[in-house]
């Protein structure tokens, strides 16, 4: 049973059927998947939530597909913890991180959307699938796309990081190096999407992929026991995230299981890829393109497709925006695996160092509740950390060789 | 050699199902004001009431975004590539 209803213009307000259609044809504004919020009041209660798997799909009403899921079937839920000993370095009371460097598969948030867009496309017809990535949707859409038995062509810049690019390699997809930025290879993907017909789950099946997101933010307030929190910082690429985790809390409250939400969403970028953090900061509703250069590859969007829509639900919460060097995103990345044990990506680590300087610059109270959103794995980022760690004490197996190394160490001591 | 002009799929419908169609024209405006004359009705898809390309529209002349060079006033000449494509897609 489906409760989607259709798809509406977020500009103009005109009405689509439930089809391959991702703007508008009269202003090119997005459209957005629109639902019978009414009837999911009746069915979506928190003691239905309680009985169910502990996947995305729990909130399967609040999704765009018609029958029943059958992509992704193990995605999301991922670890909701309270972060203790970061809070104690940060000086800040409550703080927490929803870890989706671990989402199944493919260690990265983009398993949410690829679940709900793969499970559409098949819905809707189609054997190939294809995207456009800086790297975590290229991994997703590879292997959601082998097990679900799809053809499947990924779009990268050809500049990405190797274990990126072996991370979408092994699911055996076309994979396509672009040389250049991803703006351009995306400005391809949407010249290709008009000439085949491929699902491109970032482009011409948009509205469907882009509600994925919401379960990221359905998840927080859900396993911060129905709450919604103070302060949410949320890394930016395209800024959709931004935007459905906004969504996401709204239509809890829309439906009751939520009382109050009063949470502030704050914008975090590198400061070489920062149009969004940009327009936030002058209060502006135009967002000015960038050309992008930073570490982060993952955030490395300089024209954002949803920069408009992020700007506007950052500064409609009341938050913020801030942005963070490539040595601040070492720094951070650091900093969050020595004191919570999470290795993140650079993304993840622009997250944080921006949650940083949001605290230090006295935008985010220090007594207040916060969430650290962690989208991707460091495992699959390792380059810019190579040389900037500790290196490993090689030793001959033997017990004096083991001794005559640490033997001037003062906190190596014998039972 | 007049300038190619790549249709988005949602306009296509105004230049008879045709992805690619040529134009003449000095800029970016220019462009638009003739692709209007052959193909009435789409400008105002294209631009809002003040003439201005709307927000959700972005323009490439020879792959790069106007935005980068002199936004509706880039010069074009015969030969040159100029796509319009929805904002909204990516990421």
């Amino acid at each position: 049973m489906s409760y989607v209803l259709g798809l509406k213009c977020r500009e103009c307000g005109r009405l689509y059927p439930k089809e391959v259609i991702f703007v508008c044809e009269y202003c090119f504004g997005g459209v957005e998947v629109d639902y019978d919020y009414d009837a999911i009041r009746r069915v979506l209660t928190k003691a239905a939530l309680a009985a169910r798997p502990h996947t995305l799909w729990r909130y399967r009403e609040l999704l765009p597909i018609e029958g029943e899921p059958t992509v992704g079937l193990s995605s999301g839920f991922t670890p909701f913890f309270r972060a203790e000993r970061l809070a104690e370095v940060l000086e800040v009371r409550e703080l927490y991180i929803k870890d989706d460097s671990v989402c199944h598969p493919t260690l990265s948030f983009k398993d949410r959307v690829v679940s709900i867009a793969l499970t559409r496309a098949k819905e809707l017809g189609f054997d190939t699938v294809a995207c456009a990535s800086t790297g975590n949707l290229a991994n997703s859409v590879a292997a959601h796309a082998a097990r679900a038995g799809l053809k499947r062509y990924i779009f990268i810049p050809a500049d990405l990081e190797m274990g990126k690019i072996v991370a979408s390699l092994i699911y055996h997809p076309t994979l396509i190096a672009v040389e250049g930025t991803y703006d351009e290879v995306n400005r391809l993907c949407a010249e290709i999407g008009a000439k085949y017909p491929w699902a491109f789950v970032n482009i011409n099946i948009r509205p469907y992929y882009a509600e994925g997101s919401k379960t990221y933010g359905f998840e927080i307030a859900e396993q911060l026991g129905w709450r919604a929190p103070q302060h949410i910082v949320i890394p930016a690429a395209g800024g959709s995230l931004i935007t459905k985790i906004g969504k996401a809390l709204k239509e809890l409250k829309l439906l009751g299981l939520l009382s109050e939400v009063r949470t502030k969403l704050y914008a975090a970028q590198a400061t070489g890829c920062a149009p969004i953090v940009n327009t936030i900061k002058e209060r502006s509703d135009i967002v000015k393109p960038v050309k992008p250069n930073t570490i982060a590859k993952s955030l490395a969007i300089g024209n954002p497709a949803d920069g408009y829509y992020a700007t506007k639900a950052v500064l409609d919460s009341g938050g913020w925006a801030e942005s963070a060097s490539d040595e601040e995103i070492i720094e951070a990345m650091k900093l969050l695996a020595e004191t919570e044990g999470v290795f993140t990506e650079t993304a993840g680590g622009v997250t944080l160092a921006v949650t940083k300087k949001l605290i230090e610059q006295g935008v985010i109270p220090r007594d207040q509740s916060i969430v650290v959103c962690i989208t991707g794995n460091g495992l699959k980022t390792q380059e810019p950390l190579l040389n900037r760690l500790g290196q490993a004490m090689r030793i001959k197996p033997t017990l004096a060789s083991f001794e005559s190394n640490f033997a001037n160490r003062k906190e190596v001591s014998c039972q | 050699m007049p300038v190619t002009v790549r249709i988005p799929t949602p306009l296509q419908r105004l230049t008879n199902g045709q992805g690619e169609v040529a134009c003449e024209g000095k800029s970016v405006t220019e462009l638009l004001a003739n692709l209007e004359r052959s193909y009435p009705g789409i400008k105002e898809r294209i631009c809002d009431q003040d003439g201005k390309l709307r927000r959700f529209v972005n323009v490439f002349v020879n792959e790069e975004d106007i935005r980068f060079l002199q936004g509706d006033q880039t010069a074009v000449k015969d030969g040159d590539e100029v796509s319009i494509i929805p904002a909204i897609a990516g990421g």
